[in-house]
């Protein structure tokens, strides 16, 4: 009799777990809700801030946006311009949905999992060759940020010196910068060099595996900078480093900018509308964080991030130098970068022999209608776009970013 | 003859004992080789007949086990108040729910297409092959897939959350075992007790609940213990994946990009994500031993 029991105790099992979906339901919502979603109701438009011309909201439009990666000064902007009331004072409830290692932003907004989504120029236009239908509404990097940094007696000051070293790079995209580089200077990236496949951190710099590392002014560079040298038992500065700056060699590439979806641009009623009202309140919060760069930093870890104080603030001021100053107006594609990107993005060939883009992208991969819409909105509220007066902050780095 | 029971409480007391020091004993061991080849070992890795086999031994690499596990009392950032093995221990206990209910999702899965199976052998042939391939799809180019299925479904007003994403990932890892062992089981039933069944003119689910279940248990329990350990696994790589907040996984990849200036920092979530399988296998060998508490000890092996 009993021996039967023992199916029932399978049973139980499950119920038992199941019983734990309930209350994991719960609370991981809870754990696991975006920061951004909890806001004051978007109706109050904050005081101080210009309501939009009818004064108040009659309702509020979800928007949902795709970040690159969790949660980091690199977005800081729309953290702010949801601190701020931004968002809330064109009508609009911004949640920001973090991204991951697989979670490719363009991918998600395609999918129509989002609303608008933030991805470097290149890799979006290599989705939209694939047939994803997005458009770069606003590009607010205006300038590229990735370095090949290297010890000072490595000697390498120039991508012709990369001749012969071992060169650090992460791959999947992020890689070609380096081979314009190796093209223009006149080496041939499958015998010329020896490309190494880097990881996200610096330690193989810093141990000697590779010559010279790939590292975001914002993020890798700081990263060194905030180790302890061993010989000194003092952080390593500046000065014991070379650093090749690709847009300064006339190869970068443009990053952060803002997609849409094209189909709906074109079809959904109001779509466009919120995408300029999107444009126009994101640009505000990055004028505020040029503005008020600690600050920033500020919402930027109460959102949850876990970088330490000194890293954020340092990634705040050297993403401020990618956006500011901006000559044509926050957001607006400067056509000039656009068409080298592109070009690059055809003519360079990775050790696989492939390029980033078989033909030239479209006429409709860009628009600059409706970045010019939200200035103008800007414009009205008084807002300084262009950020002419804009002076970097200085930043020390403590070990480990603390 | 009266103090029989009291020798054998006294004997399972003492193997239980036993059981616990081993363990610790076995924790010091790892950690005392790690030590020592620390101290032996190349400080830059080292070559064996050309092939770069051996570790580094340095700080970076290897940070002292002192070093670690005093990381777990200093704060998780300078000027915040939570103190790491806090911020460990909560990250652990939410991967520890959604493998939960990964696991709940993937044993009911399981167990729901394992009697399909051995109710139809059409279904057994059709699906089986399928079950086997949808283990070799990488969890980590479904994961995005959930993701973006996952962030269009709204039913009447309710969305689906980001942490069912990675629930359902750890059920996909968890429902093969379960399926293939209990099927396993289902059919394993004595012919000789099936035809008495049939004498009786049981019906078919009489036959699947008094005879074919209990005799698949001894097949079902391991199964379940393969689903728990494949439901944290697939919980934690889809945390990682998708970059779902609040779990290990995501701590220890957030950890990991401090891993040049504070190496001692992701080994104590690495340790977590460790404490984490061992819960969830408690919790099955609990389970277990309820299950199996009347059979005779030999099947319990």
């Amino acid at each position: 009799m009993r021996r039967i029991k023992g199916w029932k105790a399978v049973a139980g099992v499950v119920a038992l777990s199941l019983a734990a979906v309930a209350c994991g339901g719960d609370d991981g919502d809870s754990a696991s809700e975006e920061p951004a979603a909890t806001e004051a109701p978007a109706t109050e438009a904050p005081a101080g801030s210009e309501a939009p011309a009818d004064g108040t909201c009659e309702s509020t439009t979800p928007v949902k946006l795709q970040l690159q990666w969790f949660t980091q000064a690199q977005f800081a902007g729309y953290f702010a311009a949801i601190e701020e009331g931004y968002y809330a004072a064109q009508c609009l409830d911004v949640s920001i949905v973090e991204g991951g290692v697989d979670i490719v932003p363009q991918q998600q907004l395609a999918d129509g999992a989002v609303d608008f989504a933030l991805s470097w120029v290149p890799k979006a236009l290599a989705s939209r060759e694939a047939g994803a239908d997005i458009v770069n509404i606003a590009q607010i990097f205006q300038r590229s940020g990735t370095l090949q940094v290297s010890f000072k007696d490595k000697n390498i000051t120039s991508p012709a010196d990369f001749a012969g070293k071992k060169i650090g790079n992460w791959g999947y995209g992020n890689e070609f910068e380096i081979f314009a580089a190796l093209t223009q200077a006149g080496i041939d990236p499958a015998t010329g060099v020896e490309l190494v496949q880097q990881q996200f951190d610096m330690a193989a710099l810093l141990a000697g595996d590779i010559d010279a590392a790939e590292a975001m002014t914002y993020n890798e560079y700081a990263q060194v900078l905030e180790a302890v040298n061993p010989e000194t038992g003092a952080l390593y500065t500046a000065d014991d480093f070379n650093v090749v700056s690709y847009e300064d060699e006339g190869v970068g590439m443009l990053q952060d900018a803002i997609w849409a979806s094209g189909d709906r641009l074109a079809n959904e009623e109001g779509y466009r509308d919120t995408a300029v009202k999107f444009v126009a309140a994101s640009i505000q919060g990055w004028a505020f964080c040029r503005d008020n760069a600690q600050a920033c930093a500020d919402i930027v870890v109460s959102k949850g991030s876990k970088l330490g104080a000194s890293h954020q603030l340092w990634q705040m001021n050297e993403v401020n130098k990618l956006i500011w100053p901006a000559a044509g107006g926050a957001g607006m594609i400067d056509s000039a970068a656009w068409d080298r990107t592109a070009k690059l993005a055809q003519e360079t060939v990775n050790l696989e022999g492939s390029t980033v883009l078989t033909a030239a992208p479209d006429a409709e991969a860009y628009t600059n209608d409706i970045v010019t819409e939200a200035l103008a909105l800007l414009e009205g509220l008084g807002v300084d776009t262009t950020g002419e007066g804009f002076a970097p902050i200085e930043v020390t780095l403590n070990e480990g970013g603390a | 003859m009266s103090n029989a029971p009291s020798t054998r409480n006294h004997q399972v007391m003492l193997r239980r004992v036993r059981r616990m020091v081993l363990f610790v004993v076995s924790i010091v061991l790892v950690a005392a080789v790690w030590e020592i080849y620390k101290a032996v070992g190349p400080e830059a890795g080292g070559k064996i007949f050309g092939w770069k086999l051996l570790p580094r031994a340095n700080d970076n690499a290897m940070p002292h086990v002192w070093e670690m596990l005093s990381r777990y009392t200093r704060p998780e950032l300078r000027g915040s108040d939570r103190r790491i093995w806090s911020v460990v221990l909560a990250g652990a206990w939410f991967s520890f729910r959604l493998a939960l209910v990964g696991f709940a999702l993937g044993t009911t899965l399981g167990l729901g297409l394992a009697v399909l199976m051995s109710r139809f052998k059409i279904a057994e042939r059709g699906i089986l092959p399928y079950l086997v391939v949808s283990q070799t799809v990488p969890l980590i180019a479904l994961a995005p897939l959930v993701v973006s299925w996952g962030g269009k479904l709204h039913v009447f007003g309710w969305e689906w959350p980001r942490w069912l994403s990675a629930a359902v990932l750890g059920g996909f890892l968890a429902f093969f075992p379960v399926a293939v062992g209990t099927l396993r089981g289902l059919q394993s039933a004595a012919s000789a007790s099936v035809e008495l069944m049939d004498s009786y003119a049981a019906s078919w689910t009489q036959t699947l609940f008094k005879l074919r279940f209990p005799a698949a248990v001894p097949f079902i329990v391991p199964s379940l213990k393969l689903a728990a350990s494949s439901s944290v696994i697939g919980v934690v790589v889809a945390e990682i994946s998708t970059g779902l907040k609040g779990g290990i996984g995501r701590l220890i990849i957030e950890y990991a990009r401090e891993a040049t200036s504070d190496p001692a920092k992701v080994f104590t979530a690495v340790f977590g994500a460790a404490l984490l399988g061992l819960a969830m296998s408690g919790f099955v060998t609990i389970a277990d031993l309820y299950m199996m508490r009347n059979r005779p000890k030999e099947a319990t092996a």
